[in-house]
């Protein structure tokens, strides 16, 4: 096998013939007078994502019961909302394989692309955000940003070890070019507007 | 290796019958179409790929130091870095690795490393199953195929064409063509082997240097599953893909999925820079050519590709062969100019299978010279002498005719009578054109344009 000392050496070899290239200035390409929460929705909608304002969690399961009235293991991995799963007792990701609802609360939102972030901590096991075959998910309104540039420049963003902009349910167009949701993670994601 | 014959394989995607092409070239050019409302939408757009362009070329032009960078944070967050100067290394690393961990079943999400390597046919002889999870991929995988293009792998298929398959492979009823109801089956038949994989395999969309972070984008969910159920996590990882800092990500998530499918991004963007806690996380840093690649004056930009596969969808020729008949990784004009830097001989024809009309050029994100690349490759395969005898004496007496007008108004009237004189037997010759098939000439006027334009100057010069 290459040691790394040969396998730079021949990328080295090849600069030699290479002029170095300054690297840009990055702006944030924000704009004046944005309504976060207004510019989040048109794309949450783009993604087909159910969205609500809620005051409770109460009012969310109500709607979720609602939705999805024939759901049965419903598994949180916030302690706002309790399910009927514990996934502080999962063993392995795999038990997470019979849940109907999976909910957890997203760190913060995207408005240019209406995706949410979530990570390890969010998650507690990160399969859930894709082995339910449903999501709810709870965001706090003031925490939506408005493009990916001030999203990547949110410090602290990689101290975790798994981190993932979830936008909407899963989704394919691989047969026919026909757009289908519910590929191989969650059909549907529904967000739910409930301060923290 | 045999050289492909790029035009015998465009002709049997093209006369099969008269539905695949049709909806082929539909499919692609809402997605091109899908791109340009994409981009309309974003005011900076045309600074974005100034930007990607940018970033890109400082980070190859550093490259080493960026590989060190990557390398030193990636271990520093527990991540195992291999090294592969070539696919036959990528390949025994991976194995090295499955039969450590006595790895019998693999799911994997879509890498087009490891199919440049060939990785799935090389573990599948040494007995490991391997399961390809995104759903185009695994309609490949089922159907014997190489993808046909980067982003939708089989896109050359019908709805019609997958039902049939899935009835024979994974017993759906052969009359249900409708895709959603061709999803679930897929979703319903994987979910099991998805719980009892013992490793997980992907790509990597990018490489972050100052985190040890790569980054995979999905629309499917499948590279998360992959990430998040089996005790082992292996990403194969281009040294192209390696970008300096976390905020260069902005710039290229927000073309990305634009510039393929028309999305402002794809559903999952997943980040890993560390393995989660009770599993072990492996990287294999390949080369495979892309040092080598990086000394060539006229080809070095081609590592800037982030395989959006937005030159696919707009390139005529592309929307009306195929993937398939490239026989290559790479399709469309992107694999044109990457795929004879693996192997020159075999991909010596695939220059001529452009119309050099520029369109790859004008939609590329990171603002790869595709057409002067290719053109640049003729080049390289009439010095090499990698064209066939014919065309390039046909070459030959073009640049001697073109260079000299009185011999090129001698020929001009030749031409007309031979055309007119010639059986079609001659000049329409499928034996000796591929192209003449199912093309006619178009009737030559006796009067060339000089014979015209002498005539009609006076009254235009009035």
């Amino acid at each position: 096998m290459s040691n790394k000392q040969e396998f730079l050496q021949s990328v080295r070899e090849s600069l030699k013939k290479r002029t170095k290239i300054e690297y840009p200035k990055i702006p944030t390409y924000e704009k004046e007078n944005v309504d976060l929460k207004s510019l989040f929705e048109i794309n949450l909608k783009l993604a087909a994502v159910d969205f609500y304002d809620v005051s409770s969690v109460e009012e969310a399961q109500k709607i979720m019961q609602e939705k999805l009235p024939d759901t049965k293991v419903v598994c949180s991995a916030t302690d706002e909302w309790k399910g009927n799963k514990d996934i502080n007792k999962i063993a392995r990701p795999q038990d997470l394989a019979d849940v109907d609802l999976g909910i957890f609360r997203a760190e913060f939102g995207v408005a240019e692309m209406g995706m949410v972030w979530v990570t390890e901590k969010s998650l507690k096991v990160n399969a859930i955000g894709f082995l339910s075959q449903h999501l709810a998910v709870l965001l706090d309104p003031a925490n939506i940003t408005e493009n990916m540039h001030t999203a990547y420049n949110i410090p602290g963003l990689f101290d975790v070890n798994y981190g993932c902009f979830v936008m909407g349910p899963s989704a394919t167009a691989d047969i026919g070019a026909v757009l289908v949701r519910g590929a191989q993670g969650a059909k549907s994601l529904t967000l739910f507007f409930l301060k923290k | 290796m045999k050289k492909v014959n790029i035009e015998k394989n465009a002709a049997a995607f093209i006369y099969q019958d008269d539905v695949h092409v049709t909806e082929h070239d539909k499919n692609l050019w809402n997605a091109r179409v899908k791109r340009d409302k994409a981009a309309s939408e974003i005011p900076e757009w045309e600074e974005l790929r100034n930007l990607a362009s940018a970033i890109k070329e400082h980070t190859l032009t550093h490259l080493d130091k960026y590989i060190e960078q990557f390398v030193e944070n990636a271990e520093k967050r527990g991540i195992k870095v291999h090294f592969a100067k070539d696919a036959i290394e990528h390949n025994a690393i991976a194995y090295e690795i499955l039969s450590s961990h006595n790895v019998k079943n693999i799911i994997k999400s879509k890498s087009m490393l490891q199919e440049e390597c060939g990785m799935t046919p090389f573990l599948e002889e040494k007995g490991i199953n391997v399961l390809e999870t995104d759903l185009g991929e695994r309609i490949q995988q089922l159907s014997g195929q190489l993808p046909s293009h980067i982003v939708m792998p089989a896109i050359h298929q019908t709805k019609e064409d997958v039902a049939k398959l899935f009835a024979e492979k994974i017993g759906t009823d052969p009359n249900d063509t409708d895709p959603s109801s061709l999803n679930t089956a897929m979703r319903n038949n994987a979910r099991p082997k998805f719980l009892v994989a013992d490793a997980g395999m992907t790509g990597g969309n990018f490489a972050i240097a100052e985190t040890g972070t790569f980054v995979v984008c999905t629309n499917e969910g499948n590279a998360d599953l992959t990430a998040s159920l089996p005790p082992l996590h292996i990403a194969s990882i281009g040294i192209e893909k390696i970008l300096p800092k976390v905020e260069d990500l902005g710039v290229f998530i927000r073309i990305l999925s634009r510039s393929a499918l028309g999305t402002p991004a794809t559903q999952y963007t997943s980040h890993f820079s560390g393995p989660r806690a009770g599993s072990t996380m492996h990287i294999i840093l390949t080369d495979n050519g892309r040092s080598k690649r990086l000394a060539m004056d006229e080809f070095w930009t081609s590592l800037k590709c982030i395989r959006c596969g937005a030159c696919m969808n707009t390139c005529p020729v592309y929307r009306r062969s195929s993937g398939l008949a490239y026989s290559a990784t790479y399709s469309g004009p992107i694999g044109i100019i990457i795929d004879p830097t693996f192997d020159p001989k075999k991909y010596s024809e695939l220059p001529y299978h452009s119309s050099l009309c520029g369109s790859c050029t004008e939609v590329c994100p990171v603002h790869i010279n595709i057409a002067e690349q290719i053109m640049d490759w003729r080049k390289v395969m009439m010095k090499n002498k990698e064209v066939d005898f014919s065309r390039r004496m046909a070459f030959k007496a073009a640049g001697v005719v073109l260079s000299n007008p009185k011999l090129f108004r001698v020929v001009e009237k030749v031409a007309y009578n031979a055309i007119n004189i010639l059986p079609e037997a001659i000049t329409e010759n499928k034996t000796l054109d591929p192209w003449a098939a199912h093309r006619k000439l178009p009737d030559v006027k006796k009067e060339t344009f000089r014979d015209w334009y002498i005539k009609n100057r006076k009254s235009n010069e009035q």
